[in-house]
């Protein structure tokens, strides 16, 4: 009896000390997570159903904020959004492809494989900042080597002012955004490309298909969970843009060219509405996890 | 026709070399020229005159030296405390047995999914409540926050690697959780330092919203802001801009090409398993 007893207390003292011991080996990172990540969100849901200027305690106003959000039209959000969905277009439609096409070339073996695949990736390590000061330089009207390239191949017509012309300045943040990360997709797609077993493609040469069609038919749909994988980064990572629009047009010119994070520091530090930049910031996480799930939806229906 | 083909690859993998590699040249180039090239007949050749004094004004009154300082230690401490508390979490999520940890990680996963915009207006209001915006600490909570979830993931792949006889004989030869922990586990999780600390790296060391909207003032600027603001400084000056670029870049690209392999491999990592 004594003795089941303190075998008992031992085993509760033990598991006791266990529990502790999980709790201690996870509190920095649960202080980090839940502080930072999980509470903020919990608050955004809240502050974006007051009328709240940052420093009054806010008036509940419901859910006006958010048909506010898509039926001002001062707001700009639908334009934002807009905006954020061609960037999204341009990189699934072109940035993808072309990493796609960089990837099975390279998982070719051709020479230099290793130089192109180091140089293909160079972009993507370069501040987002730095890339922007650098493609403005390129842009500049009056000495940026882009219209000077133009006037020199006599094609003066085409020159513009780039990023303050509301009809080229969108295109002047999705050129640089492609540039930068079709390496960061190539080397993804590259890795996939390299795991295809080469019996694989020995056994379907020896059939008779041809380099291309063993790429078509046999390596894409195996390395289709990595082409997912970066259309759901090349999407949510439109809807996150931010540093290259604040550099390059910081949203001009009229506005045109606004993304949903600009308008959102611009909610704060503009207009005072902490609630509407709440408002702003829940949509663009809901977004995010929307398009997530849509896509990895539309890649299993595609597998039927 | 199937030399015609392979040529035709060649061709394609040199230009989109040449696309990659021109804007950096370009960088490299106009940070070591004066005006009088830039904006005169020389735009992309290589300086007639190395002008290395924008070096000196983008580092002395352009005061690059200081936010790369900053950078460099707002992403130091910001990659210790991720890998620390990262490591920490992890080895109680798959080495201890526990019901809930299975939830707990998948909780943590959450984080890859969630946009840093998630928590700026909240984190924005709290800090400036207290007093906390402009300091050092401002972006390197935040960021080992950001980082953490990439941390557990990258660290899970290691540390389920390790055999599991290690700890039973540990515990056997009366060493507590703690004891395995820091004396058998951690020695071991060496290789999975450069893979999150490089994936850390380049998230903490190019970040520019939190440290746009967070930091206002000049001596806690990191090197995206710092560019930012000398670039309104010196519109019309472009020497020292590209100084300053290079500056904020070369450091990286460098250590880049001496270890492309292991840096190509950490980026393979951390998005497969993700």
């Amino acid at each position: 009896m004594e003795r089941d007893k303190s075998a008992l207390q031992q085993k509760r003292n033990k598991d006791l000390k266990k529990g502790l011991a999980i709790f201690l080996f996870l509190l920095p990172g649960l202080l980090l997570f839940v502080s930072i990540l999980i509470a903020p969100i919990v608050v955004s849901l809240y502050t974006s159903l007051l009328d709240w200027n940052g420093n009054t305690k806010g008036t509940f106003i419901g859910l006006a904020n958010y048909t506010e959000l898509f039926t001002n039209g001062s707001i700009k959000f639908m334009i934002s959004l807009k905006n954020s969905l061609i960037l999204a277009l341009f990189s699934v439609f072109i940035q993808l492809p072309l990493a796609l096409l960089l990837a099975l070339i390279l998982g070719r073996k051709p020479k230099g494989e290793r130089f192109y695949l180091t140089v293909f990736f160079m972009p993507v390590l370069i501040s987002t900042v730095v890339i922007g000061q650098l493609w403005l330089k390129i842009y500049n009207p009056d000495y940026g080597i882009l219209n000077r390239f133009l006037g020199a191949i006599h094609l003066e017509n085409l020159q513009h002012i780039w990023v303050g012309d509301p009809k080229t300045a969108l295109g002047s943040i999705v050129v640089p955004t492609i540039w930068q990360y079709v390496g960061y997709h190539m080397l993804l797609m590259y890795a996939g490309v390299k795991g295809v077993s080469p019996d694989l493609r020995e056994a379907a040469m020896i059939d008779g298909a041809t380099k291309w069609q063993t790429d078509r038919f046999i390596v894409i749909p195996i390395i289709k969970p990595i082409i997912r994988v970066s259309v759901i980064f090349a999407v949510t990572g439109s809807l996150k843009t931010y540093d290259l629009v604040r550099i390059l047009t910081d949203g001009g010119p009229y506005q045109t060219t606004e993304v949903p994070s600009t308008l959102l520091e611009n909610m704060l530090f503009l207009r005072n509405r902490y609630g509407m930049g709440s408002t702003i910031s829940v949509m663009l996480i809901a977004l995010c996890f929307a398009f997530a799930l849509l896509i990895s939806a539309a890649f299993k229906e595609k597998d039927k | 026709m199937v030399g015609k083909k392979k040529t035709f690859v060649y061709i394609l993998l040199v230009i989109w070399t040449i696309i990659n590699l021109f804007p950096i040249y370009f960088m490299f180039t106009f940070s070591l020229k004066g005006n009088d090239e830039i904006f005169g007949e020389n735009v992309v050749g290589l300086p007639r005159h190395w002008l290395w004094s924008n070096y000196t004004s983008a580092l002395g009154t352009g005061n690059m030296a200081l936010y790369f300082f900053n950078s460099l230690l707002v992403t130091a401490v910001s990659i210790a405390i991720s890998i620390m508390a990262a490591m920490m979490a992890t080895y109680a999520l798959t080495r201890i047995k526990w019901k809930l940890s299975k939830l707990t990680t998948a909780f943590f996963m959450l984080g890859l999914t969630i946009p840093l915009q998630a928590s700026i207006v909240p984190v924005y209001v709290v800090l400036s409540r207290l007093h906390m915006l402009n300091k050092y600490s401002t972006l390197i909570v935040p960021y080992s926050a950001f980082t953490l979830s990439m941390s557990i993931l990258i660290c899970t792949g290691f540390m389920v690697d390790i055999p599991y006889d290690l700890d039973e004989a540990a515990i056997i030869d009366g060493c507590g959780l703690f004891g395995t922990f820091f004396k058998i586990i951690m020695p071991l999780m060496k290789p999975a330092l450069s893979t999150i600390g490089i994936y850390a790296y380049l998230q903490c060391w190019n970040e520019f919203m939190f440290a746009n909207v967070f930091i206002s003032d000049a001596k806690h600027r990191t090197l995206p802001v710092g560019i930012k603001a000398l670039s309104g400084a010196y519109t019309t000056d472009w020497g020292p801009i590209g100084a300053a670029l290079v500056i904020a870049t070369f450091p990286t690209l460098i250590t880049y090409v001496a270890l492309s392999r292991k840096i190509q491999d950490s980026f393979i990592a951390g998005a497969v398993k993700g």
